[in-house]
């Protein structure tokens, strides 16, 4: 198999804090994978130096077929390059409607000019109500996001996400404050992306993992501390002392 | 296309309509072309004021619409009045010297005429020489494409810096009030080339119209001034009505966001100063012959931070707030503080506007900013949402 | 020195035979007695020399008499008398040289001699050589500062006479050094010169420099041929080098008569248009005269018509130029005397150097403190909380006019000051809270709008003053032992008034690390920025916090505008003169950090002073580059000096 993203003795430390201490990991271009941890393990930290966020001290992070580092590169370019990313906290553009917002992400040239002088074209409008109706907002297209629901917003930033036709996407806790139907739902998506493209969760919620059904890495202290399947890690004894013994 | 985007924002044709009619009354009415009505001077003033309007509406598109608090953007309307303040003075010193020097016995020579337009021009600084900047003056073609070069390049390299070192917010604020500062106080030397705290004054005649009469020049720049706004508006209209505008609303609202979309936010963010910048020069320009004098006190950071009152007051976000708070807050003052306003005595105490005036408009923004963050624009959705309850107005907002 | 004296006398007593019964006062009044009734300044010196060189005893009581306007000439034989007015306007007379009572005479038959202040001051200077062994103190100080404001050869040898008996050890010393500089300029032995100039080339002072420049002063003399041999050349110069440029020789010689002047195109236009003939100068019409070409062609035709002089060429000019040499010439014939004074004054420049650089220090270390004080109170509010409050600089024009206020209630300088620190302190501490509680606290989560809202406070507060106060300047005076300046030397001097400020700016660093670092309240601060909603669950109330950190950042401002107000004009602008450089210090120092507001105002301040010291004309251009420079430097620290790192900076 081969690896669309390579990252590899990466450190980083804050104000003499380690982060992230030595940490590595691979994923491979159709690939689903979980990432857990307790808090603090340095899951967000990763996904911040994955997207340029954050310059690591020391490491290196190859992406895709021609090996290029990211670490030079800047977020806007990285997400040229193929990563989109999910934050969190649902973030999308709350004073814009559905639309705009799928329309803004959506694959196209990003430079000040051209953008200025773009016109949106039926095959767009036919990729926006396509990706719409993939997400459950179809019925919300002319809405200001703002006034969804949370679950909405959720769904909304994903399809943006899926807008960008990224080849790796960073989902962070998307399932967080979400009904179980919801979640069922978002579970649906991200497997469905998982089939054409690499896809990473952060998840805290372990039944929500077992459902995506996929590789789970287990991060403490800014480290890997076991990789494979769910069950496996789960009966790993670092990973049962590291979540209960805190 | 364009019937498309007119449609699509009902506020363009409305605001344009009533900028014609608006223009039609003042012109029937005026001293210059129509019933004289209305005095060459107050034309002046309300030349001046829409000349203002379109500044304010540069000033949403960067404010308002991208979040760039800049309180530069005077700055940039000054310097679009000094460039072609050089050409209007050179150029009206060199006819009056030509003629000063037509009878004497022997012709002046080129260098002589120079030297006397020199000793007329910067003598006041104690100097006679032309600087450098000053080697374009005697071209028209090339002083109005400075107007909008000298502001567009200024803007280009300290946007360039400012935001590829991500200063954001407040502090991007206070960067660009010191860059204004650092202007003026540039500007207030003598030895800045472009007469010191004296400015370029006389700007009011215009050279190769002293056979038209005044009044009707007067006409001249308010039709100018009031076709700049319209077109100001239309392009800004049309620029926050695309894609780029959901980028640049984007980029207010959560910067990082649209980071992680693929788009170079420092790019937008300079696209639009730049462009703001350049049509903050161009309102400069035709301002500044309708006001007479240009001088570095204009620039003063205070002014930049005015024009952010006059949009917050009008409400941001919307072009037409920025139009209605240049316009009232602006004529309000000229009112309250040409001495016109009636007193009021309280018995104890009379208070005079001229000296209140200012206290007022203090405290009446911090009770805007406070109790109505919409502004006066804010008024309009009151109508707007009782006719079409729930669909929002074109501005986002 | 005896022998001269012995000399003297004998020239007196055969002098004195014309003048029979009449002492030697007498004598030497009568020799200049044309000079002393015209009484001119212009012409009295020698008049007052003779009886100041004449070594008669009673010489310094004669010229005190002539000074006071005390001296009378008696109609009848034309002699001079010391007189005093009596009750009924007639003057009773005293010979000058005995003392003796010489009777009353009515107003007509004496005439009073009246000096005028002119004649009066060059009285008062001859009269110093007398009082240097005065044996009152004061007189001899007094003595000391007329000779060093107007030295002269003959108080030298008085001077040394006086050294060794003065009982002062001060007053002495003063007297050694003044004998030096005298010695370096009047004294006729080289040699000792020269030891004066090296003993006193240890020094700075502007009186040694002034000494010893004109020493060195040259004079650009041009000859025909070689310099003469006796004289004392400083350098050659060519004509076209950098110390003279053709233009400049050639005038030289135009100016002594020995070449003829160039024309000049101003020349040359008078001369075109003194023969404009029908339309055409010399052959040539004269609207095409618009080039100087075309000017010189006709020119060049008059010329060969005779009408005017012909052009002097550049060849001409530099054979005239190469017959002469060109020198620069010493004043003072002695090059042994010049060599000496050169270096001296050598040394001399390079210890100022190096003390002008000291100076600049202390200079750039006031600015540094005023820049501190201004921003400090803002580091608090800005820095720590992170509010961004325009009408900081107004908070500093209230603490400025609080001081006035009560300057106008308080006559006592030093009391009034000690008063309205605190006052001021409480004053704005106030202000600031309202302005808090009425406006900032609703708009924590709305940076941008603070500011503009608090501008708004600001435009307010400022026409308010103008209302209150009007727009003249009002005074803010320092007490009377913060007047004066510390002085090191010449070149080294600081006014009390900074080190106060400076004092001040101490203080208040001290104070304000104390208070953040040290108290519940600095504690509490800190916690309820960094997080408010953790601080809140831990029993801190954010609105009280907030609002007593806001007024603390406030006060400051207040108690600084009282420090600032000093030195600076009180007017409703003071604060707005502030404000743009105390923000740019907090940033540039690293936001939320009180060490890096002193660091950003010691770089501000430094950078100010430094780029001044270059272009000491013009401090507004300082202020331009500054700016500049400080937009550049955040392109390398966007976060300034002391910069916090990680997570807790945010983004």
């Amino acid at each position: 198999m081969s690896t669309l993203l390579e990252v590899s003795g990466v450190s980083v430390t804050f104000d003499g804090f380690r982060a992230i201490n030595n940490l590595s990991f691979q994923i491979g271009p159709a690939e689903m994978r979980a990432i857990i941890g307790p808090n603090g393990a340095g899951k967000t930290t990763f996904m911040d130096i994955v997207t340029g966020k954050t310059k690591p001290d020391e490491g290196r992070v190859i992406w895709g077929d021609e090996n290029v580092s990211l670490l030079k590169m800047s977020e806007a370019q990285i997400a040229r390059a193929g990563i989109g990313r999910k934050f969190q906290k649902p973030t999308v553009f709350e004073e814009q409607t559905v639309r705009a917002n799928l329309l803004m992400a959506l694959k196209h040239e990003r430079s000040p000019l051209q953008v200025l002088f773009f016109k949106a074209g039926p095959t767009d409008a036919e990729r926006v109500e396509e990706l719409a109706a993939e997400i459950g907002l179809t019925e919300q297209l002319e809405r200001i996001s703002g006034e969804l629901s949370h679950g909405q917003k959720q769904w909304l930033e994903i399809g943006m996400l899926l807008a960008q036709d990224p080849r790796l996407l960073l989902v962070d806790e998307p399932a967080a404050g979400m009904t179980p139907s919801e979640r069922e739902h978002t579970t649906s998506l991200l497997v469905q992306a998982a089939k054409t493209r690499a896809v990473v969760v952060v998840e805290h919620d372990m039944e929500f993992v077992r459902r995506l059904n996929c590789k789970v890495t287990v991060l403490h202290e800014g480290s890997v501390l076991a990789e494979g399947g769910l069950d496996h890690v789960t009966q790993n004894q670092k990973v049962i002392d590291v979540y209960l013994g805190r | 296309m364009q019937q498309g985007f007119l449609s699509k924002n009902p506020s363009v044709p409305v605001f344009l309509g009533i900028l014609a009619a608006f223009t039609l009354l003042i012109t029937l009415t005026a001293e210059g072309t129509g019933t004289g009505a209305v005095s060459a001077t107050f034309v002046k003033v309300l030349g001046r004021t829409l000349c203002l309007a379109l500044i304010a509406v540069a000033m949403d598109l960067v404010w308002g619409y991208t979040g760039i608090l800049s309180l530069g953007h005077f700055a940039f309307f000054g310097l679009g009045g000094y460039m072609i303040g050089m050409w209007l003075m050179y150029q009206r010193t060199r006819d009056i010297v030509v003629a000063s020097l037509a009878d004497t016995p022997i012709p002046a020579t080129e260098t002589e005429i120079n030297d006397a337009i020199g000793n007329q021009i910067f003598g006041v600084v104690g100097s006679s020489e032309f600087p450098a900047i000053w080697v374009f003056a005697d071209s028209l073609p090339i002083q109005l494409a400075l107007v909008v070069l000298v502001p567009g390049v200024l803007a280009l390299v300290f946007g360039w810096l400012a935001f590829r070192a991500r200063v954001t917010g407040v502090y991007l604020s206070i960067l660009t009030q010191a860059m204004t500062l650092a202007l003026a106080l540039y500007l207030f030397q003598n030895e800045s080339g472009l007469r010191g705290n004296n400015g370029l004054s006389g700007l009011q005649n215009i050279p190769g119209l002293e056979a038209v009469p005044p009044a009707t020049v007067t006409m001249w720049f308010f039709w100018a001034s009031a076709l700049a706004l319209g077109l100001g508006y239309l392009l800004a209209a049309w620029i926050v009505s695309g894609k780029f505008g959901s980028v640049i609303r984007g980029i207010r609202d959560n910067e990082a966001r649209v980071r992680f979309l693929g788009y170079s936010v420092e790019a937008y963010k300079l696209t639009v100063f730049t462009l703001t910048a350049c049509i903050a020069g161009v309102a400069g320009a035709l301002y500044y012959p309708q006001a007479g004098i240009v001088n570095p006190a204009e620039i003063a950071p205070i002014a930049s931070i005015y024009l952010a009152v006059w949009v917050a007051i009008g409400g941001r976000g919307r072009l037409y707030g920025a139009v209605i708070g240049a316009v009232v807050v602006s004529m309000l003052s000229t009112w309250f503080t040409g001495g016109r306003a009636p007193d009021i005595n309280l018995g104890f105490y009379t208070i005079k506007w001229v000296d209140w005036w200012q206290v007022a408009l203090g405290l009446s923004f911090v009770l805007v900013t406070l109790f109505a963050p919409k502004g006066i624009g804010g008024l309009v959705d009151i109508f707007t949402d009782r006719r079409k309850a729930g669909v929002a107005g074109e501005a986002g907002k | 020195m005896k022998r001269i004296l012995l000399a003297f006398w004998a020239v007196l007593l055969w002098t004195g035979l014309a003048y029979a019964q009449t002492g030697p006062l007498q004598t030497i009044l009568q020799e200049n007695r044309d000079l002393i009734e015209k009484s001119s300044r212009q012409t009295i010196q020698p008049a007052i020399n003779a009886i100041a060189d004449s070594g008669v005893p009673g010489a310094a009581d004669l010229l005190v008499t002539w000074e006071a306007r005390q001296m009378y000439l008696r109609d009848s034989d034309g002699l001079f008398f010391r007189g005093v007015e009596e009750a009924d306007r007639n003057t009773r007379l005293f010979d000058l040289d005995t003392g003796e009572d010489m009777g009353v005479y009515e107003r007509g038959a004496v005439d009073q001699i009246r000096p005028n202040s002119g004649v009066q001051g060059l009285i008062n200077a001859a009269l110093v050589r007398f009082r240097l062994s005065d044996p009152d103190p004061k007189a001899r100080i007094a003595a000391l500062q007329s000779l060093e404001r107007r030295p002269d050869a003959e108080s030298l040898e008085l001077l040394r006479d006086s050294i060794p008996g003065d009982p002062d050890p001060a007053i002495k010393a003063r007297k050694e050094r003044l004998e030096r500089l005298l010695t370096i300029t009047y004294d006729p032995d080289e040699s000792a010169r020269i030891a004066a100039i090296e003993e006193m080339s240890s020094e700075v002072a502007v009186d040694v420099r002034a000494a010893l420049n004109p020493l060195v002063a040259t004079q650009t003399r041009v000859f025909e041929g070689a310099v003469p041999a006796d004289l004392n050349v400083a350098r050659m110069l060519e004509p076209g080098s950098d110390a003279l440029s053709r233009e400049a020789a050639y005038e030289m010689l135009v100016a002594a008569g020995n070449a003829p002047a160039r024309i000049t195109p101003a020349d040359v236009k008078a001369a075109l248009g003194e023969h404009v003939d029908g339309g055409l100068v010399g052959g040539v019409p004269v609207h095409s005269l618009i080039t100087d070409e075309a000017r010189y062609g006709a020119y060049a035709a008059l010329v060969r018509g005779g009408l005017v002089p012909p052009f002097l060429t550049d060849d001409d000019v530099e054979r005239t130029l190469a017959a002469y040499t060109f020198a620069e010439i010493y004043s003072d014939p002695s090059p042994a005397i010049t060599d000496a004074a050169g270096d001296a004054l050598e040394k001399i420049e390079l210890k100022v150097g190096l003390y002008t650089f000291v100076d600049l220090v202390l200079d750039a270390l006031s600015l540094t403190s005023i820049y501190f004080l201004a921003a400090i109170g803002l580091a608090v509010t800005f820095g720590v909380m992170g509010v961004i409050n325009m009408a900081h600089g107004e908070f500093i024009m209230m603490g400025a006019y609080t001081g006035y206020v009560i300057q106008q209630i308080i006559p006592d300088h030093t009391i009034s000051i000690l008063v309205a620190l605190p006052v001021a302190f409480v004053v704005t501490f106030l202000a600031g809270v309202l302005l808090e509680r009425l406006v900032i606290r609703w708009l924590y989560d709305r940076p941008l709008e603070t500011l503009l809202a608090t501008f708004g406070v600001s435009i307010a507060l400022q026409q308010l003053a103008k209302n209150i106060f009007g727009t003249q300047a009002r005074p803010l005076t320092a007490p009377a032992w913060l007047d004066g300046a510390v002085t090191f030397n010449d070149v080294v001097s600081i006014s009390s008034i900074r080190v106060a400020i400076f004092v001040l700016a101490a203080i208040f660093f001290a104070l304000v690390l104390l208070v953040m670092k040290r108290t519940r309240l600095g504690l509490e601060t800190r916690a309820v920025t960094q997080n408010p909603r953790m601080a809140a669950s831990m029993g801190i109330d954010p609105n009280r916090v907030n609002m007593l950190t806001f007024g603390l950042g406030s006060g400051i401002a207040g108690v600084a505008g009282v420090a600032i107000g000093l030195f600076a004009q009180v007017t409703s602008e003071l604060g707005q003169a502030y404000i743009v450089q105390s923000f740019m210090t907090v940033v540039v120092g690293g936001v939320g950090n009180i060490w890096g507001t002193l660091a950003g105002a010691a770089m501000i301040g430094s950078l100010q002073k430094g780029i001044e010291f270059f272009n000491p004309a013009n401090t507004l251009a300082a202020q331009t580059y500054m700016i500049v420079f400080i937009i550049i430097f955040i392109q390398f620290r966007p976060r300034g000096i002391i910069a916090l790192r990680g997570r807790a900076a945010g983004d």
